[in-house]
């Protein structure tokens, strides 16, 4: 049976998971959760999987109908949640019953947000991977985003006894000007010290002509002392190439896995969260720190992760009726 | 080639060796070699690589193996003996349909060149391709080893749609699309055989390090063996690499 029904599909919906390892050398790109904190901790506070297939939600949530009990948590961008016309909150697992209808609206900040459901949603699975890369239809659903009256299925049937809400302190806020870490290279020796330094003290605008493959962004050119072009060579998520317009573009989850323009920089793992909320219009500036230290921000993350896990606090939901009116109760515990 | 392989951060997941900054077959040997080498190793934290003309990117997971052991550890690889990892090539033979309405630019490219269809197909079919990379797309082999005498600019305008399994020149390039995609290749022939099939074990057929050899078949042909492929009952013809001949 059916978990859902899409009544609206939302501006751009897929099925994602952590992404698709072990088929780049034959040009597959990796796909999976552009927030990959967001993603992981939607199905924490439902007891999946870390990697289980969840939604992503890009900027305008969808509406679902709901056809079977199940328990939902939505995580990433501030964006309204309701359910039968009742506000829930994000960052927080509860439960749906069938009949329901959730409709989740425009985000307030941030851009991408993740519904997961209690034993993941059902996907094509191509080369190891639930993830949907629309370009090459691979996984999710046909490999392509959500549309109108798709239904949803999910692949385990648990059922979690409780609800949690992850502590306020862990939950990001997201701004509409991020400081992203940066490593320098592969190719900075491309660069003089000038347009290095110009890359780094200026802040970038992410285009309107970005998405999940790339941000291109828009600001103070960058040149190279001769050419822009190189033999081309392997891509991950998170390269900024600066192609011979100067603008630089950020490669993200969908991007090629190889290109041919030098790569002044490369954006550090734990920050691409971060980078993954902003949206078109909003402003990136880099910071430039060693791989130890990103490394170390990457082992911070993890903890932070485990924190999480270890803090969550327990809501119970109730619907009450006192002399005929019905009372949605949230309660949560205290400690 | 340099003298040593260069070893270059890209973020904290991940670092390039970069064995050389030119496009040659010694040089993309060297890539192969290693990357077949870790490959084999099965090195705990080593995530997934990507070879390329002149480079191996290699994703890793710090929480497993920093960057100085990633890099040590490269470092010595890339220096050892070729030994029992040395990569043992394969050759695919792709049949292809030349010219007509598998191949609309047979024509231009052979009256571009000043020459007839018929030597456009055999300068084509003659050599063996050597599959340097993949990437640009799902399945797209860099291929080497197209003769001059068939060189052709890119359209002016690209097509907005080309079917997968067509075979295309672009400058010196030749190439096969293994998706349908748009694109400015001059298209002289098609494959019925699928450079990307989701319901075949190894969904991409291509890989790094193997050679191509075009061989010419006619129109029925084609069909019949596009019906076994459709089937699943198509037997994709490889044979070893002797060497180079």
């Amino acid at each position: 049976m059916a978990a859902f029904r899409v009544l609206q599909p939302g501006l751009f919906t897929t099925i994602q998971d952590l992404g698709r390892y072990g088929y780049e050398s034959q040009g597959v790109p990796t796909s999976g959760a552009m927030d990959e904190f967001a993603f992981r901790v939607a199905n924490i506070l439902l007891g999946n999987e870390e990697n289980a297939p969840a939604l992503e939600i890009t900027m305008l949530g969808p509406t679902l109908e709901v056809l079977e009990d199940v328990a939902v948590a939505i995580t990433g961008a501030q964006l309204p949640v309701e359910v039968n016309g009742k506000k829930r909150t994000v960052w927080t697992s509860f439960p749906l019953k069938k009949g329901d209808v959730l409709s989740l609206g425009a985000v307030s900040s941030g851009c991408r947000a993740y519904l997961a459901v209690n034993g993941g949603f059902k996907a094509d699975v191509a080369m190891g991977s639930a993830s949907t890369y629309t370009r090459g239809k691979l996984g999710g659903l046909e490999g392509r985003p959500l549309k109108k009256e798709d239904l949803l299925f999910r692949e385990l049937g648990n059922k979690p006894a409780r609800f949690y809400r992850v502590d306020e302190r862990y939950v990001p806020t997201y701004k509409n000007v991020a400081e992203i870490g940066v490593i320098l290279g592969p190719q900075d020796d491309y660069f003089d010290e000038e347009n290095i330094r110009l890359f780094l003290n200026s802040t970038y605008a992410i285009t309107k002509d970005s998405d999940r493959m790339g941000y291109r962004l828009e600001g103070p050119q960058i040149r190279a002392k001769q050419k822009h072009d190189i033999i081309t060579d392997g891509i991950v998520p998170g390269v900024i190439q600066v192609p011979a317009s100067g603008n630089p573009i950020i490669m993200l989850k969908d991007a090629q896995t190889t290109g041919g323009y030098a790569k002044i920089a490369t954006c550090i793992w734990s920050d691409l969260p971060k980078l993954a909320q902003l949206k078109p219009g909003d402003k990136v500036k880099f910071i430039a720190i060693s791989v130890e230290e990103a490394q170390k921000l990457l082992g911070d993350m993890e903890n932070s992760i485990e924190q999480i896990k270890a803090t969550l606090r327990g809501v119970r939901y109730f619907d009450v009726s006192v002399n005929g009116k019905h009372y949605d109760v949230v309660l949560e515990s205290i400690d | 080639m340099y003298d040593r392989p260069k070893i270059l951060p890209t973020g904290d997941r991940a670092i390039v060796v970069e064995f050389g900054d030119e496009i040659s077959e010694e040089c993309n040997a060297r890539v192969l070699d290693l990357y077949n080498l870790l490959k084999n190793a099965k090195v705990d934290g080593i995530i997934s690589m990507i070879p390329t003309y002149r480079s191996l990117l290699i994703k890793y997971d710090p929480l497993e193996i920093d960057f100085k052991k990633v890099s040590d550890f490269v470092e010595t690889a890339s220096n050892a003996k070729r030994g029992e990892y040395a990569l043992k090539p394969k050759i695919i033979e792709i049949p292809v349909a030349y010219g007509g309405e598998f191949g609309p630019d047979l024509d231009f490219v052979a009256e571009y060149r000043k020459i007839t269809p018929e030597e456009v197909i055999q300068i084509h079919v003659e050599p063996l391709y050597r599959i340097y990379m993949l990437g640009f797309t799902m399945g797209f082999a860099y291929l080497g080893g197209m003769s001059e005498k068939i060189a052709t600019p890119r359209l002016e305008t690209p097509r907005e749609k080309i079917e997968a399994g067509s075979v295309g020149i672009a400058g010196s390039q030749t190439g096969i699309y293994p998706l349908d995609s748009p694109g400015g290749w001059r298209l002289i022939g098609k494959t019925p055989v699928r450079l990307y099939d989701p319901k075949r074990e190894n969904p991409i057929l291509l890989q790094a390090g193997n050679y191509i050899r075009f061989v010419r078949i006619e129109p029925d042909e084609f069909f019949s063996i596009n019906e076994e492929v459709e089937k699943g009952t198509y037997q994709i013809k490889t044979y070893e690499y002797a060497g180079r001949q």
